[in-house]
This record gives C-alpha cells, sequence and structure tokens, in this order.
C-alpha cells in the first residue's frame, strides 16, 4: 500500500462519465480480477486505451492493480462505489437520482 | 453555456395508472422527491412544501468546483417555501409546473428569479410506461447561477455511480 492520501469521492462521478469506464467497471464487477489484455478482448478499443482508461480508473480509486509475474491484475474496489453512494445520498439533488427513487417507488412490489 | 433544457425519458416497470398516482398525489410525491408538501396538486395552485432530504453543503461544494463552476453555498429553509406553482393536469398522461430550479442555492432570488417548466409526460407501452422528464427555461435563468442550476439538476453525474453500484450488488 502507498501513503499517498485517498482521491476525492467526486473524481469516481468523472471517472465513470465514459462508457468505456463504465464498461471496463462492469466487466469488472461481472467477471472479477482480470487483466487489461484480456478487459481489450472483445472490447471496441485498443489494448493500450484500456491501459489509460484503468489508470483513471485507479487515480479515482475505483480499481487496484497487483503485478502478477508479468501481469498486472486489476480489481474493483466495491467500497469505493459504496463511498460514492453516500456521498450521492448527502447531494440529495439532480433529476437522475430523483427518477431512481421514482422507479423503486413504483416498481416495489 | 448549458443548454435551455433538461429532458430524461425512462421506461419504469409498473402501470401508467401507478406512475400517475406517484407524481400527482403529494403525499407520494414527497416521498420519492423527499419533500413535504402541502396540499394536493391543483392546477394554479401554489404549493408550499418542507425539504426532508439531507444536503451536505461540503459535499456539494466540493462536486461544484470539480465540474470547474464556482461553489455556491446553499440555504435550506428550515421552515415553509414556496416548492412550485402546479401549471397543468391531464390525468393519466401529462404534469406539470413551475419552479425556481435550485433553489437552495443561497444566490438564488426566490422572490423575483424566472421559473423553469417541469413537464411529466407518460405513454403507455406493453411493459409499462415510458415517463419523459423536461424541464425547460434555463436561459432565463440569471447569468451568475445558470451552469450551477443546469448542472445541479440534471444530475447526469449521479446516474454512472448510481447504475453502477446497482450493477455490483446484483453480481
Amino acid at each position: 500500500m502507498s501513503n499517498r492520501a485517498e482521491p476525492a469521492i467526486t473524481d469516481v462521478f468523472f471517472a465513470l462519465g465514459d462508457d468505456t469506464r463504465l464498461a471496463v467497471v462492469r466487466r469488472l464487477a461481472e467477471q472479477g480480477t482480470q487483466s487489461a489484455t484480456r478487459l481489450s478482448d472483445g472490447a471496441h478499443v485498443t489494448r493500450q486505451a484500456i491501459v489509460k482508461h484503468l489508470q483513471v480508473l485507479e487515480n479515482a480509486g475505483l480499481v487496484s492493480p497487483e503485478r502478477r509475474g508479468r501481469e498486472v491484475l486489476y480489481t474493483l474496489n466495491q467500497q469505493r462505489l459504496q463511498q460514492a453512494q453516500q456521498f450521492l445520498d448527502s447531494m440529495s439533488v439532480g433529476w437522475d437520482r430523483a427518477i431512481e427513487r421514482l422507479r423503486q417507488f413504483v416498481e416495489a412490489p | 453555456m448549458p443548454a435551455d433544457r433538461i429532458m430524461k425519458t425512462v421506461i419504469l416497470n409498473a402501470p401508467v395508472s401507478r406512475v400517475w398516482r406517484a407524481l400527482t398525489d403529494a403525499r407520494e410525491f414527497g416521498q420519492w422527491f423527499q419533500v413535504e408538501l402541502e396540499g394536493p396538486f391543483v392546477q394554479g395552485k401554489t404549493m408550499m412544501a418542507r425539504f426532508t432530504g439531507t444536503f451536505d453543503q461540503a459535499a456539494i461544494a466540493q462536486f461544484q468546483r470539480k465540474a470547474g463552476i464556482a461553489p455556491s453555498a446553499i440555504r435550506v429553509p428550515d421552515s415553509r417555501w414556496t416548492f412550485c406553482t402546479v401549471e397543468r393536469i391531464e390525468p393519466e398522461r401529462y404534469f406539470s409546473f413551475r419552479w425556481i430550479p435550485y433553489g437552495i442555492d443561497a444566490e438564488a432570488d426566490l422572490q423575483s428569479e424566472p421559473t423553469t417548466l417541469v413537464e411529466f409526460l407518460l405513454e403507455p407501452l406493453a411493459e409499462g410506461t415510458q415517463l419523459t422528464i423536461t424541464e425547460s427555461g434555463f436561459d432565463q435563468v440569471p447569468i451568475h447561477r445558470r451552469e450551477r442550476a443546469f448542472l445541479m439538476n440534471e444530475g447526469g453525474w449521479a446516474a454512472q455511480a448510481e447504475n453502477v453500484k446497482r450493477y455490483v450488488e446484483q453480481g
């Protein structure tokens, strides 16, 4: 572990505001820890581009890299998403959030 | 410069009648919008309310700074305040009101600022209801807080984190 300060939670929103990065995060959530090479399988961008996106996600604290032999494996930090959620809860504004609350309200059994 | 309008279309897995009630029954509206409204929605009526959501001034300022706009203090009234004025109600199809966008902005002039128009349009689908929410009139919001009001109400920044978290929880 490095001693550098934890990145601002707002970085999470900006990191996720990109379709490729969002897809990477979803893939890590669904399939678990993997390398940039595997993440670029079937992706619309090159491995180099995926590596750059992973760097942004790492800077936001969303993924953790771990060197395993010749490869670097990336793991999603789910706790970070929970922190982002708590941050959102303290803002309580915006149509997208209101719509999500409405959805839960009307779709509840 | 931000656009004049925010438009959100969403498909809800619930019948039109259910969505209509959640939108136009003041008590139900208050539950998901996080506001306590006084009395029913009636065309032409000014609705008074109290906030029930939480607002963290530091979090909001941090977000605004990060988004590249000047942060401002927030002012959440602890007593009743004017929430909106109902514009039009067409049962099970259309509901609209006017309000001061992002009115918790301490720099908002709640007495004399132009309002934005918020419209809810419902369309039945086989799988539920298509709801389109439009908020228009940002061009009239005073320039010193126009961008902030648009950014905060648009809320697109929240969607990704919310969606991903739900995705992760399902997995």
